[in-house]
């Protein structure tokens, strides 16, 4: 009935991976998304152009939580250029649930401000 | 007159099914439902006499105007007020905008608005401060959703008290009177934010005094584009003009022009004609309903939702006490965040608002990010809300697993 929280999903609304901050960071980004007040902070380790570590700390719904827990596990060990030329349609495949055009936002939010962050330790 | 009960069958778009449910439209504090009275006033508009107003010497135009003046009257009407008073606008933001920039604001003024407002009536207060070097005040609110009367900043260099009438998150109902006489005891301007009280009860621009009302059209049955600032007629005559060009002016010569009369002065350019048309048969149909009906009935409405709210676990609920509020109720159920259940709703046929309402300082006061908010108009009925509640079960049984 209600296709997009299906349990997996919620596992990782409820116990979010790689959630919190990383002390003293490589390079730290706050996001927010301004239409529904959706707030994410990323921090990340990048050595040797290689994303070592990452933090999300997410406050939001369940779809912006879980895509960024979702997608911290599969950013560790990609080198930054790699995550740069991540799309939106990986994170929509990572989620894997049909997403509305009024929740995409929502779900990008994490991809954004990891990529974002990047972008900031490039022009250190 | 008609049982309020009955009313659904005038909104054409009340019928439909969304994701194979019965629609239930909760979200009127953001945009009401439009009866068909007021849709074919538009068709009516553009299939009959459609022609520019003011300076047409034909049949059309005449027709046009005439009915677009037609508008003023009925506005003015509606609120107590005058003819010359009533100001088309697109939205309450603009009416703000527009008062923002024409009273000239300077250094030594400070301007005062309330911990509860819409962006709508705090930025551009913000930003003229900035440009002015004014300082801007708040009131503060209380635990309960309440203005705190106590603590109201005004004193002799108080240029404007800008206030929302009832807030559009908490549902709260502001002392309009009691802030009127303070503030013109200080000789300030007194603006009223009628967005959420205009469509839900009288408001009467001459007993509760206010200086200046803005409003928007969408939110009491009338089409999106077109909005309303009353002023009284002598502040209005010494404002200064917000938009210049066509349609403002009286007399233009190359180098200077002078203004026209209230209210043109303030209505540069081709106005939204059609917009104005259908909001008077808005005012119309409420009109034929009578205000304190709609206002009794949306208060009930509220209570019941207050009480049936509050029968779910886990559940938070922002503002006053039943007595003090209309319109809306907003709401948090414990580690849900409001936009899963808005989602949630959706699929039940069931259109609630979630998000940060316009409000963030407010949301920063309540240390939320968001809330889920319910609005019924009086079209509206206990068996939707009882659909609400139902609905809302679902959801905490959705995140339980
Ligand atoms: C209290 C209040 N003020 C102002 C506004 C802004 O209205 P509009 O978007 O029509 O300008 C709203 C509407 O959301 C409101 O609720």
């Amino acid at each position: 009935m209600i296709d997009m929280y299906q349990e997996e999903l919620l596992e990782h609304y409820k116990s979010p991976r790689n959630s919190g901050k990383i002390e003293n960071p490589s390079v730290e980004f706050h996001d927010t998304n301004p239409l529904c007040g959706d707030e994410v902070t990323v921090t990340a380790k990048i050595k040797n152009n290689i994303v070592k570590n990452l933090k999300f700390e997410s406050r939001g719904c369940a779809i912006s939580v879980a895509s960024a827990s979702k997608l911290s596990e599969q950013i560790k060990g990609k080198t930054v250029n790699e995550v740069l030329k991540l799309d939106n349609q990986f994170v929509l495949d990572l989620v894997g649930v049909p997403i509305s055009a009024m929740r995409l936002k929502c779900a990008l939010l994490s991809l954004k401000a990891i990529q974002k962050a990047i972008i900031q330790y490039k022009e250190k | 007159m008609k049982q309020l009960l009955d009313l659904k069958s005038d909104f054409p778009i009340l019928s439909q099914k969304v994701n194979g449910k019965q629609l239930i439209y909760l979200d009127n504090s953001a945009t009401s439902q439009k009866p068909q009275k007021v849709i074919d006033s538009i068709t009516e508009y553009y299939s009959k006499y459609n022609s520019n107003v003011h300076r047409a010497i034909h049949k059309l135009g005449e027709q046009a105007t005439l009915k677009y003046e037609e508008a003023h009257e009925k506005v003015a009407n509606f609120i107590n007020a005058s003819k010359e008073e009533i100001i088309f606008t697109r939205n309450t933001t603009e009416s703000i905008n527009l008062l923002s920039h024409s009273l000239q604001i300077s250094k030594k003024h400070n301007i005062i608005v309330t911990e509860m407002e819409h962006h709508s009536n705090l930025v551009p207060w913000q930003q003229i401060c900035k440009e002015t070097g004014a300082e801007l005040r708040f009131i503060p609110i209380d635990k309960d959703g309440k203005l705190n009367l106590k603590k109201i900043p005004i004193n002799n260099n108080t240029r404007v008290v800008s206030v929302a009438h009832v807030s559009n998150v908490l549902g709260t109902i502001n002392p309009i009177k009691e802030l009127s006489k303070m503030v013109h005891q200080y000789n300030a301007l007194f603006v009223v934010d009628g967005a959420q009280s205009v469509p839900h009860m009288k408001v009467d621009v001459k007993d509760l005094n206010m200086d200046f009302l803005a409003f928007s059209g969408h939110k009491m049955l009338g089409p999106t584009g077109i909005g309303v600032l009353y002023g009284k007629k002598e502040l209005l005559k010494k404002l200064h003009p917000f938009l210049t060009g066509g349609g403002m002016i009286s007399d233009v010569k190359k180098d200077v022009s002078e203004w026209a009369d209230i209210p043109n002065k303030f209505e540069a350019g081709t106005p939204n004609i059609e917009g104005a048309i259908a909001l008077g048969a808005a005012v119309d149909y409420l009109e034929n309903i009578d205000m304190d009906e709609i206002n009794k009935n949306v208060k009930d409405l509220v209570s019941y939702l207050m009480k049936r709210l509050l029968e779910l676990d886990n559940i938070s609920i922002y503002g006053p006490e039943n007595g003090d509020r209309t319109a809306l109720v907003s709401f948090n159920l414990l580690d849900i965040h409001p936009h899963d259940v808005a989602e949630i709703l959706d699929k039940e046929g069931v259109a609630i608002r979630a998000g940060h309402m316009c409000a963030k300082p407010l949301m920063d006061i309540l240390g939320v990010n968001a809330v889920c908010r319910a609005s019924p108009y009086f079209y509206n009925t206990k068996e939707d809300i009882d659909h609400l509640i139902k609905s809302l079960k679902k959801v905490q049984e959705v995140f339980a697993k």
